[in-house]
């Protein structure tokens, strides 16, 4: 495997609201400058996540979800065995996201050895930047879990 | 009497939000309406009281698909209002980003949103098992089209690269030239993708289109060209308010489009083909012809076919400008400000993006309008409904409800642009 043993994604539009939040995660994990962990942003197109994540050995993507939970609560999904639970992922206007995204990979066996969805609640995607306040209050929580669950990934138990 | 309304709510696998109600009473249709929700997004007025220089870079921002053309139609706009023109290399590198483009929007409309109907899959993900190599080169094709964008363009969502009179930086020839290989693939992919395309299983329909793209003297219209149709309008672009007026209809976000005194006409791969098939390159007219699409292809549901030969046209040409590259120095042609009005159309992968703008003495917008395709082609769209239903009433619900929605994605419509979105309303019972 020639990629990083951990690859971050952060999801979303910053121009749509709080579907800005994970990305504003993935700035805070890679701030952290963890050794072998790689941290991108992308806007959620499906052909360019595939893509993203050919290389790395383990993945963790962070996107705004539109669940209908309370705003600035987190969920986790282990997803390299199991689909996501529905199409509950940030707003796009791509016909095309990130449920999609894994579930092609998953299709044409081009999913990563482990991958994990953490999803933040959004509460406002309306056009415009700046997330609000209980999402901004959520975020560096969220960094937090992903810095070290990625810290994990980097050195399985053998 | 009987009467029945089929309707689709939310229509998948376009871009953005809409939705389409075809009403039938005694086997007629008695009207259909295309329905965009997405809001208005007030761009237009976003622009007054901007400096020229932000238009491309705000208007970017209409599409996260089709961003280049938004730029492009942009920059020509204000170099014709300064009456500055970008040629040589600087010129070549617009129609390379361009190429980008295509190739980019195109292949993610034919692999990843048009295919499965055709193939009777509800989308690609199932149809990926089934057709692993399909969509595998399907995405591949699209990351050679997001390659071209992120080098020439900076990044490849919202380029931020492109400049009028030119771009802030232009690559080095040796970074394009990374690009070279990857592109003869996706050449010789692309070749072979029209012939897979031309035998999927196509319903038939034939409409009369009236037809309209730009056409240039010796090229495949990309940036610039006159506008003439199938019936015979020839006009420069700075005439296209005189012809073409845009009304408002009660049930969508999106104006509606017409020419000449209320046609409907049609913008995108079929206008193009139709007005331009002598301007295609030798290898893409071989395979167009080897296709089956003969002189002008009427079949909205073919327009899968002609898009394939259009993504084969610009891999040919962004390997050819690859080739012929010599970086430009300086990197843009300086612009001297003057009052005035620009207009600009540029081939969007949808067909013609209009835009026009009056600008003042310091280089601030007073006003722009700005029409995309997908406005355009809204009311050649409910005609092929209107056509096709009525033959084929005696289809089973879902499978009729699946061919409107079929129909809808001949045209690749991009919602999101057209309101400045889709769901299918089927009322027959």
């Amino acid at each position: 495997m020639s990629g990083p043993a951990v690859l971050v994604v952060g999801v979303g539009n910053p121009l749509r609201g709080d579907d800005g939040a994970g990305r504003a995660v993935a700035r805070l994990v890679r701030a952290r400058a963890i050794p072998a962990v790689d941290v991108i942003e992308q806007d959620g197109d499906a052909a360019s996540l595939v893509d993203a994540w050919r290389q790395a050995g383990a993945v963790i993507l962070v996107d705004a979800l539109q669940s209908g939970a309370e705003p600035g609560s987190i969920r986790r999904f282990e997803v390299s065995h199991r689909p996501l639970p529905g199409r509950m992922f940030g707003p796009s206007t791509h016909a095309f996201g990130l449920f999609d995204a894994v579930e092609l990979a998953r299709a044409l066996n081009q999913l990563p050895p482990v991958l994990i969805v953490y999803g933040i609640e959004g509460q406002s995607f309306a056009m415009g930047g700046g997330l609000s306040a209980r999402i901004q209050a959520a975020v560096p929580e969220l960094a937090a879990r992903v810095a070290d669950e990625a810290l994990a990934l980097r050195a399985p138990a053998s | 009497m009987t009467s029945r309304t089929l309707r689709v709510d939310l229509l998948a696998r376009v871009e953005g939000e809409g939705g389409l109600s075809v009403r039938v009473r005694d086997g007629a249709v008695t009207d259909v309406k295309l329905k965009i929700f997405e809001p208005p997004r007030f761009f237009e007025a976003l622009l007054r009281g901007r400096d020229h220089r932000e238009a491309p870079d705000i208007t970017a921002r209409i599409c996260g698909i089709c961003p280049v053309a938004y730029q492009m139609s942009a920059v020509h706009a204000m170099e014709d209002a300064f009456g500055v023109t970008v040629d040589g290399p600087l010129r070549a590198l617009r129609r390379l980003i361009y190429c980008g483009e295509w190739i980019e929007s195109h292949a993610l409309h034919v692999y990843l949103l048009h295919a499965p109907d055709f193939l009777g899959y509800p989308d690609a993900i199932r149809m990926a098992k089934d057709h692993p190599a399909v969509v595998q080169r399907g995405l591949r094709l699209k990351k050679a089209g997001n390659a071209l964008i992120r080098l020439l363009g900076g990044r490849e969502v919202h380029p931020i690269n492109v400049r009028v009179g030119g771009f802030y930086r232009t690559p080095a020839k040796a970074a394009l030239q990374e690009l070279a290989d990857e592109l003869a693939w996706a050449r010789d992919a692309a070749r072979e993708a029209v012939r897979w395309a031309a035998s999927l299983p196509c319903p038939e329909l034939e409409q009369p289109y009236l037809f309209v793209a730009l056409r240039h003297p010796d090229e495949y219209p990309f940036n610039e060209g006159r506008l003439v149709s199938s019936g015979g309008l020839d006009i420069g672009v700075r005439e296209y308010d005189g012809h073409f007026t845009e009304e408002h209809v009660g049930y969508s976000n999106a104006l509606h489009a017409v020419l000449d005194g209320g046609q409907a006409y049609c913008v995108g791969p079929l206008a193009r083909y139709a007005l331009n098939g002598d301007r295609l390159s030798p290898v893409a007219r071989e395979a167009a012809r080897d296709a089956g699409l003969g002189p002008v292809c009427r079949n909205p549901f073919r327009s899968i076919v002609v898009r394939s030969v259009e993504i084969l046209q610009a891999c040919d040409e962004a390997v050819r400008l690859i080739e012929r590259y010599e970086r430009p120095e300086p990197p843009a042609v300086a612009v001297p400000v003057r009052p005035g009005i620009g207009y600009a159309c540029t081939e969007a992968p949808r067909g013609i993006l209009y835009h026009r703008y009056r600008i003042d003495e310091q280089g601030t917008i007073l006003d722009a309008k700005i029409v995309p395709p997908t406005s355009q082609n809204q009311k050649t769209i409910e005609n092929d409904l209107r056509q096709f239903v009525p033959g084929h009433l005696d289809l089973p619900a879902g499978e009729l409800r699946r061919r409107c929605e079929q129909i809808v994605r001949n045209y690749d419509p991009c919602l999101s642009c057209s309101t400045h979105l889709l769901t299918l309303e089927l009322d027959r019972a």
